[in-house]
């Protein structure tokens, strides 16, 4: 039969924790990267070192993957568990590949017109080392030739994998590629969907959301970061652990939350752009240092990466169920901005964006990721290296007249002035204080001068507020303005929310997708006129309540009656949102 | 340095009596007697009477959070250090509530100075137990007495690696002066755990107790530089309550062996990065 030409493919890897899937996994998307595909790849594990089930799947196409996808064409298993789970899942004309040594195939589970390749890995791999994870490299060997794929590619990304290790390393791992390669390629023939590989692959970045973030802060100038190991937020500390040296970054693994925050504020009030990061749990410790942040008006940016919750939840499954939290964590009232990146390369992009606006409106700054964003591996387009750096009112030599921190000015900005500096000295407290930075917290307060006082640094704080939010951008509105229906998402849903729509669309329903990125201060206005277009609305997010839902509500009055909302842990699927969209366009 | 040059326009609002002054005034003393620039020094606190003492001196502070100080100070001395950072607190903020991070401060052997102005009670919130409150010590929230151990913060140092520990007396501002200058001239962790009475809330750790129970005893008999000596010298409180330099050892500091700071001063690094395509390499 002629193979006939596909738009995308898609592989799965199925173990166990210590079986080297993730490693896979990674190879497999950049090989996918560098033969020109655009790429998403999702290592789905548990809270667990050894044993467990783990899988990656790895989606690639010639148009930009957007979400994970629900459906496989080819289906690795290293154990029975991997098959049982993921065989109904493999498509027709797919196949699954695995070891008679080690897989009973699951016949019953198997869809018809897929194919099982029973390929002797171990015993190819044992043929050149010992080390089991070598049947992986044999696997990965035989999809290459059933997918079509360049065999020479892999083995530039096995040689820059393994790069640091032993050239022999790299020699063995090309060997064993190439025993499944060839067994594949005398045993079986191709898939019937072949891609049309560009000739001329362009370069592509490949990249986690976390280390989108880790980069972004890096090329922003942070020279702190603080962080207490919490998945699905550690990514960023390896990251810029790595590169601690060679970026002369301050990298700082400490003892609880509290130190994290605590540390990262006082590296910004000593001058540096800092940040911290953490999950939902840490977040919860640093809450009563973020309203210091807001009170002494030094500049933070926190990493809010999000994971399905409540407690310590389940540490390796996502969720978007922290807005409630930090939208008013902390006691009183006191500025903050919240993004929420949308893609990986926005990640890269809110990251400058969220030291300029810390500096600038000197507030925290919350970036809320969560576990799909932070963790899932997409190419990305190109990312812009001129990188504006806006310290905002940030004074190195001392003015004129007695130098006042807190100085009360029409936007609420006060200049800053650092340890450091000459003639600039001033106490800053997380008390309530004068223009000058004296405590009117204890023998002032009530006296009625302080009372005034109060209230005209709450009014010059508050008024940040305002200033920042004409600043920021609104949400943007993908597709055409006259749609029948309208997803409205925030944060990384905004992935699965535009291929929800793409399918719709194709269906015959015009769809749209308005999604919130700059979540605080929110642009209530634009954000009312924008819905009040809108013909039907379908809100998408990731909790159990709604909490954007909620917060569109409190800013705009706008009630978004009909929602999905999933909070399984596992990432959302635009057959999901079709489902939905469908039913209520039904509704009339 | 001139004292006066240190001199904070507001004035102290510690209890008549309090020990606190001592110890700001030994304090100003000791930057004053090593010419450290005000606006070079950064004196950090938490929260609490003691806490408030930032505010009282003419140079850089920050007064954050109850229990945080450590943290914010480390940070500072990370992001710069070239400045001299003192950190200054209570027993409820350093050794109740901030006590994880206090350990934590020492082993790390950052160079910053901590003098805690110890009271045994707490005073801002008039009158509760605190960490080093005496066992059956009767207060406010433990009307019957106190039935914990308290907390010995000289041997807590010795265990998790300060390398200059300290104890004074505010009754003694020439000693404290002398403590405090040279846990300041000290490259590594300097602890100066300080006996303030507190005149109104603990009547029992007066300055009438201290004068008859303290004993300075730095002789030359007595080695800084062994730990067994320092930790019998810690948990004596018979014939007398030892005063002075029980530890002292010259250590490599965190800030000298961090990756990053070996490369300079991250405050006055240039921001961004120099070579964009070097860094994004590892992306393909």
């Amino acid at each position: 039969m002629q193979n006939v030409a596909a738009n995308e493919l898609t592989v799965r890897i199925g173990g166990a924790a210590g079986d080297g899937i993730s490693a896979t996994g990674e190879m497999f998307a950049r090989t996918c990267s560098r033969s020109g595909l655009q790429v998403f790849g999702l290592n789905n594990y548990q809270s667990a070192i050894r044993g467990g089930h783990v899988w990656f799947q790895v989606r690639a196409g010639l148009d930009k993957i957007t979400s994970q996808g629900d459906a496989t064409d080819i289906l690795i298993v290293f154990n029975t568990e991997s098959a049982e789970i993921h065989a109904p899942f493999v498509r027709k004309g797919g196949a699954i590949i695995f070891d008679r040594e080690k897989v009973k195939m699951p016949e019953n589970l198997v869809p018809v017109g897929v194919r099982q390749l029973a390929i002797p890995l171990g015993e190819l791999a044992r043929k050149f080392d010992k080390n089991p994870i070598m049947q992986n490299t044999v696997a990965l060997g035989a999809t290459l030739y059933l997918l079509g794929l360049n065999f020479d590619i892999f083995s530039g990304v096995l040689s820059d994998t393994f790069g640091k290790k032993k050239q022999s390393v790299i020699e063995v791992n090309v060997k064993a590629a190439m025993a499944g390669y060839e067994h594949a390629k005398e045993n079986y023939p191709k898939l019937d969907t072949i891609i049309p590989l560009p000739a001329q692959p362009p370069k592509r970045l490949i990249m986690t959301g976390n280390q989108a973030l880790a980069l972004g802060a890096v090329m922003a100038g942070c020279k702190f970061y603080a962080a207490y190991p919490m998945t699905p937020a550690s990514g960023i500390l390896h990251w810029l652990a790595a590169h601690a040296a060679s970026q002369k970054i301050v990298v700082k693994q400490a003892e609880d939350e509290l130190a994290v925050i605590n540390m990262g504020i006082g590296a910004a009030h000593a001058g540096v752009r800092s940040m911290v990061g953490t999950s939902g749990g840490g977040f919860s410790l640093m809450v009563e240092a973020l309203g210091m942040s807001g009170m002494t008006e030094t500049p933070i940016v926190i990493v809010e990466s999000q994971r399905a919750g409540p407690s310590t939840g389940l540490p390796t499954k996502t969720e978007q169920g922290d807005l409630n939290m930090v939208s008013g964590a902390s006691q009183g009232d006191f500025p903050r901005i919240v993004l929420a990146p949308l893609t990986v390369e926005d990640c890269y992009y809110s990251m400058i964006e969220a030291f300029n606006l810390a500096e600038r409106f000197q507030c925290p700054v919350i970036v809320m990721s969560d576990l799909l964003l932070a963790e899932h591996i997409e190419t990305v387009g190109d990312l812009n290296t001129s990188v504006v750096i806006d310290r905002g009112d940030l004074i190195t030599t001392a003015p004129s007249e007695p130098y006042k921190r807190f100085k009360v000015t029409e936007t609420g900005i006060s200049p800053r002035a650092i340890p450091g500096t000459a003639g600039t000295m001033y106490v800053t407290a997380s008390d309530e204080h004068a223009e000058n930075g004296v405590v009117v917290s204890d023998v002032l307060s009530g006296l009625p001068k302080y009372v005034k006082e109060r209230e005209r640094q709450m009014d010059k704080r508050m008024r940040k507020v305002e200033v920042a939010r004409n600043e920021i951008a609104a949400p943007k509105l993908y597709g055409k303005p006259d749609s029948k229906l309208t997803l409205v998402c925030w944060g990384s849903t905004f992935g699965v929310a535009l291929e929800a729509a793409e399918l719709l669309n194709t269906e015959g329903i015009s769809t749209s997708v308005y999604a919130i990125r700059n979540v605080m201060p929110f642009k209530g206005e634009q954000v009312a006129t924008a819905l009040k277009k809108s013909k039907k609305l379908l809100l998408v997010e990731a909790n159990y309540t709604g909490q954007m839902a909620r917060m569109i509500r409190a800013e705009t009055g706008i009630e978004l009656k009909d929602k999905f909302l999933k909070y399984d842990g596992e990432p959302i699927y635009a057959y999901e949102i079709v489902k939905r969209a469908k039913e209520i366009v039904d509704q009339k | 340095m001139e004292l006066s040059k240190y001199k904070s326009e507001t004035r102290p609002d510690w209890c008549p009596g309090c020990g606190d002054f001592g110890v700001l005034n030994s304090l100003t003393q000791a930057v004053a007697n090593l010419d450290i620039d005000p606006k070079d020094l950064l004196i950090v606190s938490g929260i609490g009477c003691s806490s408030n003492l930032p505010g009282f001196i003419n140079a850089y502070g920050f007064h954050s959070l109850h229990g945080r100080a450590l943290p914010v100070a480390t940070g500072a001395k990370l992001a710069n250090p070239e400045l001299n950072v003192v950190v200054t607190g209570g027993d409820g903020d350093g050794y109740g509530i901030g006590l994880g991070h206090f350990i934590h401060a020492m082993r790390r052997n950052l160079d910053i100075t901590y003098v805690v102005m110890d009271n045994q009670i707490y005073g801002l919130t008039t009158g509760q137990a605190s960490p080093t409150s005496v066992k059956s010590f009767p207060t406010k929230s433990t009307p019957t007495g106190t039935i914990e151990e308290p907390v010995n913060p000289i041997a807590l140092a010795l265990v998790s690696g300060a390398t200059y520990i300290a104890r004074g007396f505010s009754g003694d501002p020439k000693h404290l002066t002398e403590l405090i200058q040279n846990g300041i001239s000290h490259k590594g962790f300097a602890l100066i755990d300080v006996f303030s009475p507190c005149v109104t809330w603990n009547k029992l750790n007066t300055y009438d107790f201290f004068r008859k129970h303290v004993a300075k005893f730095n002789g030359s008999d007595y080695d800084v530089k062994s730990f067994e000596q320092a930790m019998i010298k810690a948990r004596q409180t018979e014939p007398n309550i030892p005063i002075g330099l029980f530890y002292q050892v010259s250590k490599p500091t965190y800030e000298e062996q961090d990756v990053a700071l070996k490369s300079g001063n991250p405050v006055k690094a240039k921001l961004g990065v120099t070579d964009p395509n070097q860094l994004f390499q590892e992306f393909y």
